[in-house]
């Protein structure tokens, strides 16, 4: 494509200004994670005037950040392992199957998508209170409470992308799959699901980023023993003071892993939404 | 599609085994409803039914009282939305306050990170070295924990001690205050921005990956400019996807409870306070479920008006164009 001298300087300028806009806060996270407590406490340095890692190994005893850790980890993790199964059958239904009602639930499913947090939490509260004292179900302040609310929160769009991408798969390969003696489930199992393992991938971290990175919920539904990294990180700030170096530190090892594996597999996820957006 | 259900093979072989082919029909009609029926029942369940709890919450009186038992809150019929839509009361005058607040937000905050990641996405299309590696560090805010970014831009705009008083060279006893007053509405809107664009970049990204080279080298070949080709082919071929994504980028904003919560704590400044932290103040502050309720069913209802109302608009254009 010909290009004008324009465009050539509209790209310097606008990735230029992208890139510093970007990279202000990761620089500060990782500058800041690595200051004494005092240095964060006077004017901004941006170059740190002394290089310690202490806010690295005191960030878990100021508070408990490896049982949030924890707690995170399980409840997003089962969260995706759930949501994850449970919309590969719905997917494979709206994909293969016609029945009545198929177009309802699509729409009723995809339209919960829209609506605000905010609208389920206060009545979610209420039951799980209410469920709880009725029944001895401890749904309110349990990681299953949480696993529940976070795998419906990415269901709607798994099911969506997941059955976009049945669709590109040709139904001939599982009719043959049938031909040789497998059930349907059999031939969703054996063929359908292997083919379309980069979709799954994706909504698998898709899944799992919500979870990892919910507030409303966790900071309504959790106790201090059930406590995700989402909540337990304002924890650092205290009536006296806020350990800013210490908050940092949290910070990064908190997004290290998922900002690595996003980037590891992002290619997963841009090919998942052109099939499931695009379209 | 239809073959499958039809005759599919599996049913040949059945009617020739010694099983009644009936029954055999009869499975295969209630295999879809099986494999829906764990999704289905979840969704009911963190859903469908809190949404009608909800609803018959904002019918009643439901105060801190009643929370270990809400059916037994006394009804108050329409009392509660007549309380929060009589906007000469503090009441209803905050609620419109706060959703004036939310739409200045949305529409800002939209549209700005729409245009850098539209810009971002059509600015690097062609290659240039070291585009792999700028488009994966463009996409880490997104993939970043929102509450990890969103302290870190808190600390940004700490007054005395933070980096964007440092960088616009503002310190001493003039330095503003970011985090209160008015400028936290900019400080919102702008950390706001920070988060949603990557989005945008990720999704007109895979947008234009769908649109075949050939269309620009046939344009080139007519001696087609820069200009009228984005205008002519990137543009109209990009509509579908703008289409979703405008939507969904609205729907994501005009919700957005998680940045003022991160950012400002429990009370945001008036300034700030957009309609999902106000309601949440307005029911586990004061523990009023009843008005909270009574202002989420009208958040919804307004939040299903638009998305019906945009939905028609795009369609009847899509079909106009078809």
């Amino acid at each position: 494509m010909r290009e004008p001298r324009w465009v050539g300087w509209a790209r310097r300028l606008v990735l230029g200004f992208l890139t510093l806009f970007t990279a202000l806060p990761l620089y500060a996270m990782a500058t800041s994670a690595l200051k004494p407590l005092g240095d964060v406490q006077g004017d901004w340095h941006w170059i740190p005037t002394t290089i310690t890692f202490r806010p690295f190994a005191d960030i878990w005893t100021t508070i408990p950040l490896g049982r949030y850790f924890l707690n995170s980890l399980v409840v997003s993790g089962a969260a995706t392992v759930l949501s994850v199964t449970i919309a590969v059958f719905a997917a494979y239904a709206i994909s293969r199957f016609r029945f009545p009602g198929r177009r309802i639930f699509s729409v009723t499913v995809l339209s919960t998508q829209m609506f605000p947090g905010i609208l389920f939490l206060l009545p979610l509260f209420l039951i799980f209170v209410n469920l709880g004292n009725a029944t001895g179900i401890a749904l309110y302040g349990s990681r299953l409470g949480l696993i529940l609310t976070y795998l419906t929160f990415s269901l709607p769009f798994a099911i969506w992308m997941l059955a976009g991408y049945f669709d590109s798969i040709p139904k001939e390969l599982d009719e043959a799959a049938m031909v040789d003696g497998n059930g349907p489930i059999g031939a969703l199992l054996r063929i359908v699901v292997p083919a379309a393992m980069p979709g799954i991938v994706a909504v698998a971290i898709y899944s799992f980023m919500t979870a990892w990175g919910e507030v409303l919920f966790a900071s309504v539904m959790t106790d201090s023993g059930t406590r995700t990294l989402a909540v337990g990180l304002q924890e650092y700030s205290t009536e006296v003071q806020v350990y800013w170096n210490q908050v940092m530190a949290a910070s990064l090892i908190v997004s290290v892993p998922i900002v690595a594996g996003f980037l590891l597999l992002q290619r997963f996820l841009v090919a998942g939404l052109t099939a499931g957006a695009v379209k | 599609m239809t073959a499958l259900v039809d005759k599919p093979p599996a049913a040949r072989t059945a009617a020739a085994g010694d099983r009644p082919p009936r029954r055999r029909r009869g499975r295969r009609i209630a295999l879809p409803y099986l494999l829906l029926l764990p999704a289905l029942v979840l969704e009911l369940l963190v859903h469908l039914v809190p949404m009608l709890v909800g609803l018959a919450m904002s019918l009643r009186r439901l105060t801190q009282f009643y929370i270990r038992n809400w059916s037994a809150a006394p009804p108050a019929g329409l009392d509660n939305y007549r309380v929060v839509l009589d906007f000469d009361s503090a009441v209803g005058c905050n609620l419109l306050h706060s959703f004036w607040i939310t739409v200045a937000f949305t529409v800002l905050s939209v549209g700005t990170a729409w245009l850098l990641g539209t810009a971002a996405a059509v600015l690097m299309q062609r290659r240039f070295s070291g585009r792999g590696l700028l488009r994966a560090f463009f996409l880490v805010p997104y993939a970043l924990p929102m509450y990890a970014a969103v302290i870190t831009w808190a600390f940004m705009l700490q007054r005395e001690t933070g980096m964007v008083n440092a960088l616009l060279g503002l310190d001493g006893p003039d330095a503003p205050f970011w985090l209160i007053g008015g400028n936290s509405f900019w400080s919102l809107v702008v950390v706001s921005v920070w988060r949603t664009w990557p989005f945008a970049f990720l999704i007109v990204m895979a947008g234009l990956q769908n649109i075949p080279q050939d269309l620009y080298e046939a344009a080139a070949i007519d001696g087609a400019s820069w200009w009228r080709q984005f205008r002519s082919i990137t543009q109209p071929l990009l509509r579908p996807v703008n289409q979703v994504l405008l939507l969904v980028l609205f729907l994501w904003t005009f919700n957005d409870f998680n940045t003022p919560y991160v950012l400002f704590g429990e009370s945001a400044p008036r300034e700030a306070s957009l309609i999902s932290i106000h309601i949440y103040q307005s029911s586990f502050v004061t523990w009023n479920f009843g008005l909270g309720s009574a202002m989420s069913v009208l958040l919804l209802l307004f939040l299903l008006l638009v998305t019906v109302g945009y939905l028609a608009v795009t369609s009847r254009r899509r079909r106009a164009h078809a």
